[in-house]
């Protein structure tokens, strides 16, 4: 797969950022070596192997379904940059 | 000659359906609805760096349960996956859910055909997955209030196949869900309060046609009449679109209920990308044949099978056993009177008759019936044995519905009970006579008109406490 100039673009819509100019080369450059570098797993026979999802060999760790205290909404809110009330509050969001 | 082509609507769901567990799906955070905005939050379910879910056993239990009452295969080893989008309902800015092997698939529900006949709805797949927070739009900052209440609680989503053809068998298809779930117990299916939402992808073609037209998506359809005129009003913009040679563009559209029209939410160049991937997170899922064997016969009697028996064994219609099964509330209403020795289709009756009338007409759902069920059997008791007439029991049952009241105890207060004795009916009419002299003339000049007069009159100085064929005999008897 080759990293275009246009996958950059798509790549900043996707992540909600701006790249400076200067170093766009560079994020299409270092972006290129990744995927190259995952390639050589392609190299590989995975021919009838399950993928994988999970590194350990477990399953089923579950809790029982009882309630715990919440934290204070003051807690909740305490990083918030704006906040109305006991409410978030964020650039407008509906259409 | 001019022709238009008959066009087909091709519908899928999406049905969205919050579970009745008491805690959220990754911490123990109550999912109480309601609540003061951000009090129902932990710094695991408003994605605090570095926190880590812990998956809730019960919601497992329930979307297995779920998945076995609508006839599905449960996937032995299923998995979370992570979606990926920015929105301010999504603190984490993913959404964890099941993309490659939901906890369900292929399944089927059973409904009544546009045009008579039964059709079973395919279901492609359930997933479970968190629901997001509440946005609420504040007019005087012109901003989004954000609350985290909702962040987390865990939810089913129900994926049918495109097998619906008409805007009345999604209803159907929707209230045999709704009825499904609440009978087992893993959802109480209020649309009001959010816990019911169903995405609707619809396409339209030429009727005969094998091959699907392009679909939109209509967002978080809430009530069954908004989903109905969401369906026409979407259907004839396409339709529209597609006969003035035009094109129907692939979009979510979201259904203005006020103004009967829909509008595109996304534009095309927003394209969607979740960018999906296993949940590193979480363990994988394991179900044993035992488990699911347990949680199937742990199941009630499902709504078909009731429905079936309603009409085998009890002689309901089938549209009563139909529209009774629709409901548990309206179920549990029907089998405990039943249990108490109320006959079974003077129960369905009241129940399809007086009931809907009156939930309808207070605009409440059956999960908000206001009286004691046993009051609604006590009630028909009383119209069995004689000792109140049917005009009598409506009254009283409206004053139990609006009440809750003891019919039994308000018959006697209110003096309703049928006079039996005859003498005493008699005095009454005797007395309504005497006092009405000009009508009794003009009854026997031979005006029919007269006699009603005197019915009424009659009627009303005994208080509905005899019925109406007791009352005209006992008046033609008096006046010859």
């Amino acid at each position: 797969m080759m990293i275009t100039d246009e996958l950059v673009t798509y790549l900043e819509a996707l992540g909600r950022i701006r790249l400076p100019e200067e170093s766009r080369a560079k994020a299409q450059r270092d972006l290129q070596e990744i995927l190259q570098y995952i390639d050589t797993l392609s190299e590989l026979d995975t021919e009838g192997i399950e993928p994988l999802s999970h590194a350990l060999p477990l399953t089923n760790v579950m809790r029982e379904d009882e309630v715990q205290p919440s934290i204070p909404p003051e807690e909740v809110l305490a990083n918030a940059p704006v906040r109305k009330d006991n409410y978030f509050l964020v650039p407008r969001s509906f259409e | 000659m001019y022709h238009t082509p008959a066009w087909e609507t091709v519908m899928g769901l999406e049905v969205h359906v919050e579970l009745s567990t008491k805690t959220k799906i990754f911490c123990g955070c109550t999912t109480a609805f309601g609540g003061e905005p951000n009090t129902h939050c932990c710094p695991i379910c408003i994605g605090m760096p570095g926190v880590l879910p812990s998956l809730n056993k019960a919601v497992v239990e329930y979307a297995t349960k779920a998945g076995l009452a609508l006839n599905c295969e449960i996937t032995r080893y299923n998995k979370f996956d992570r979606k990926n989008y920015f929105y301010p309902d999504l603190p984490k800015a993913y959404q964890i859910s099941q993309l490659y092997l939901p906890i369900c698939r292929n399944g089927g529900v059973e409904i009544e055909a546009e045009g008579g006949g039964r059709k079973v709805i395919g279901i492609h797949e359930i997933h479970m997955e968190e629901d997001a927070g509440k946005l609420v739009h504040d007019p005087a900052t012109n901003a989004t209030m954000v609350d985290y209440n909702r962040c987390g609680v865990p939810l089913i989503e129900i994926v049918s196949e495109p097998d619906f053809r008409s805007a009345n068998e999604v209803i159907r298809y929707l209230e045999k869900l709704k009825a499904i779930l609440q009978y087992i117990g893993v959802s109480d299916c209020k649309m009001q309060e959010g816990s019911l939402r169903a995405d609707i992808n619809l396409s339209v073609r030429p009727a005969g046609s094998e091959a699907f037209g392009t679909r939109t998506e209509m967002k978080n359809m809430n009530s069954f009449k908004a989903i109905g005129r969401a369906i026409a009003g979407e259907s004839a913009r396409q339709i529209h679109l597609l006969e003035h040679g035009g094109a129907v563009t692939q979009e979510t559209r979201r259904w203005d209920d006020d103004k009967n029209e829909s509008f595109a939410m996304r534009s095309k160049e927003d394209a969607q990308d979740y960018k999906y991937f296993p949940e590193p997170d979480l363990i994988p899922i394991e179900i044993s044949e035992e488990v699911i064997e347990q949680t199937r016969r742990s199941l009630p009697e499902l709504p078909e099978a009731k429905r079936r028996r309603y009409v085998s064994e009890l002689g309901l219609s089938e549209y009563d056993a139909e529209q009774i099964t629709a409901s548990k509330v309206l179920v549990a209403l029907f089998e405990q009177n039943l249990a108490a020795g109320c006959p079974a289709k003077e129960l369905a009756n009241w129940i399809m008759g007086e009931v809907m009338h009156l939930l309808s007409e207070s605009g409440k759902e059956p999960e908000d019936i206001p009286f004691d069920y046993g009051s609604l059997g006590a009630l028909i008791g009383m119209v069995e044995k004689n000792e109140i007439t049917r005009s009598t029991a409506k009254k009283v049952f409206k004053a139990v519905f609006e009440e809750n009241c003891d019919p039994v105890e308000y018959v006697e207060q209110h003096n309703l009970k049928t006079v039996t004795d005859t003498g005493a009916v008699k005095t009454v009419i005797e007395e309504v006579i005497a006092a009405n002299q000009k009508s009794v003339e003009e009854y026997k000049s031979g005006k029919e008109k007269a006699l009603q007069y005197l019915i009424g009159q009659s009627m009303r100085a005994l208080r509905g406490k005899a019925d109406p064929q007791t009352v005209t005999a006992i008046l033609k008897e008096l006046l010859g």
